[in-house]
């Protein structure tokens, strides 16, 4: 088994109520504990803050990164697969993608 | 309580604090020494109560006679006394003076003591089980072997070897310091956990001897929590999810050590007492901001105290089955939380979620998906229960799978 990246992006900050936050918080639960329940999360990952800043060649700083990138990066999750396309069937599900969102998959090279 | 009563109720009481206050005296090299005086006071006590009757306190009787062998081993095993008894922490200028401690305190340290020898990783898991019960609960060989479902030779030989490894180890039994307590109490809770489950999930026929084996694990986990220094959010959490477990004892299994299932339990057998001692530790539990795969458990045991089929009850279940495979996958918790996912979100869901599962060599996952498949197509959930009953090699097992499909056929004949 290898380990992959998924990246969330979300399209925008979503307007949910609290009601509605709840339920996507269980579809997310349920989303990534069906992983689990397969044996092939690596690491449940972490959310992001919306809010960043972006450093750019001479040490240019701004607020961001949402000038440059429609979708921001909401969290990662780390899963276990034999393969980019076996880790892109695992993302299928993501609740992120009924809201526009997307899910980037990438193989870690260990170093 | 009779004599006949008395002796064994003392000896599952008493034998654990004597021989551990003993074991701390003599150190890891000389356990037989500890065993073998204790037996003898108890052999004793069996012999001498039947001819004059029972003393006063049977337990200051026995406390008192177990001092006077050791005093009596040490005065007469001139050897051991020259070379050894220097060793002796306690050693005074000559071996009358010995003093052997008898007090509460020191023998609750010399207990927790010797959980923590006896609970240590140099050993595998089946190995500190076998030596919790034999070095600490007093349990024989015999005993040991009747309850893994093995012969007794495996079990001395696991033994022997579980000893000589404390002893090559240099394992010292002494009380563990604040550090050693945070960094090896989560191995000392896995072992009780798992001899727990022995008891519990065992396919034994024995009764008794399952439920001496949940007994003694809530003894040795109740003993961390009298101890303030092993008192933690860990330790209450296990000890709910066992009295939550041991609350359904006597409605899961019937006459002839067979199980019964959930669903068919007879919920004025539930023990409402266990029950509520559960919930007690469970709020306990909740200091602090840890979160062990134990509070999951002990909370999911806890919603199956409710027996009514509530949306929120599932609900809940569910998601405390997605946390606890967060912490740790293991293919049971894997199986139970698309059981789950069944209850709270619909069968469609949780049948394409267990295909995904990849747990075709265990009969378990065709049971689940024979549950799930009944209604929705009868003919693939008896098909399921088929293979079920091919995979597994017991009997309690096949006998639960048959009524499965009985209730298939009843249904699909309506």
């Amino acid at each position: 088994m290898k380990d992959f990246l998924f990246v969330f992006r979300a399209n925008g900050i979503p307007d949910a109520s609290p009601d509605e936050m709840q339920a996507m918080t269980k579809r997310w639960m349920d989303w990534i504990g069906g992983i689990a329940a397969q044996n092939k999360l690596g690491d449940r990952g972490n959310r992001l803050f919306p809010s960043g800043k972006v450093v750019k060649p001479g040490n240019i700083i701004t607020d961001g990164p949402y000038s440059d990138i429609k979708e921001s990066i909401g969290g990662y999750s780390i899963v276990k697969a034999n393969s980019l396309e076996e880790a892109a069937e695992l993302a299928k599900g993501c609740p992120g993608l009924t809201t526009g969102g997307s899910v980037e998959v990438r193989e870690i090279l260990a170093m | 309580m009779k004599q006949t009563e008395l002796i064994p109720h003392l000896f599952r009481t008493e034998y654990r604090k004597i021989v551990s206050v003993l074991y701390k005296l003599f150190g890891i090299e000389h356990i037989e020494i500890a065993e073998d005086i204790v037996s003898d006071t108890f052999l004793s006590a069996s012999e001498l109560w039947g001819l004059k009757g029972l003393p006063e306190n049977p337990t200051a009787w026995l406390y008192t006679v177990a001092k006077n062998k050791t005093k009596d081993y040490l005065k007469h095993h001139s050897i051991f006394t020259q070379k050894i008894s220097k060793e002796i922490k306690y050693a005074a200028p000559t071996f009358h003076e010995i003093e052997i401690d008898l007090s509460t305190k020191n023998i609750n340290d010399s207990q927790l003591a010797m959980i923590f020898a006896v609970c240590n990783p140099c050993n595998p898991a089946e190995v500190q089980i076998g030596l919790a019960l034999n070095l600490l609960c007093g349990f024989g060989a015999v005993e040991i072997a009747n309850a893994f479902l093995t012969n007794k030779e495996v079990i001395y030989k696991r033994l022997q070897r579980g000893k000589e490894k404390l002893r090559s180890a240099k394992i010292k039994i002494e009380q563990p310091g604040l550090h050693e307590i945070d960094e090896r109490l989560p191995a000392v809770l896995l072992t009780l956990y798992l001899l727990f489950n022995e008891g519990y999930y065992s396919s034994n026929q024995d009764v008794s001897l399952r439920k001496d084996l949940c007994l003694e694990a809530m003894r040795l986990t109740y003993l961390l929590i009298e101890n303030d220094h092993t008192n933690k959010p860990a330790v209450n959490a296990l000890f709910s999810l066992m009295c939550f477990h041991s609350s359904r004892f006597e409605a899961r299994i019937n006459e002839d050590g067979d199980n019964i299932l959930y669903e068919d339990q007879d919920t004025n057998l539930w023990n409402k007492e266990l029950v509520e001692r559960g919930e007690y530790y469970l709020n306990l539990s909740s200091k602090g901001d840890e979160l062990s795969k134990y509070h999951l458990e002990a909370a999911i045991a806890y919603w199956h105290t409710h027996k009514e089929d509530t949306g929120q009850k599932w609900e809940n279940i569910l998601q405390l089955y997605n946390q606890l495979l967060l912490i740790e996958y293991s293919p049971i918790a894997a199986l139970n939380r698309t059981f789950a996912l069944a209850k709270a979100n619909g069968k469609m869901e949780a049948i394409a979620e267990a295909e995904k599962l990849n747990l075709t060599g265990n009969h378990l996952y065709y049971t689940l998906l024979g549950n799930l498949y009944t209604d929705v197509d009868n003919e693939k959930a008896l098909q399921h229960y088929q293979k079920a009953s091919t995979l597994t090699s017991s009997h309690a097992d096949k006998t639960t799978i048959e009524k499965n499909m009985k209730r298939v056929r009843a249904m699909a004949a309506l």
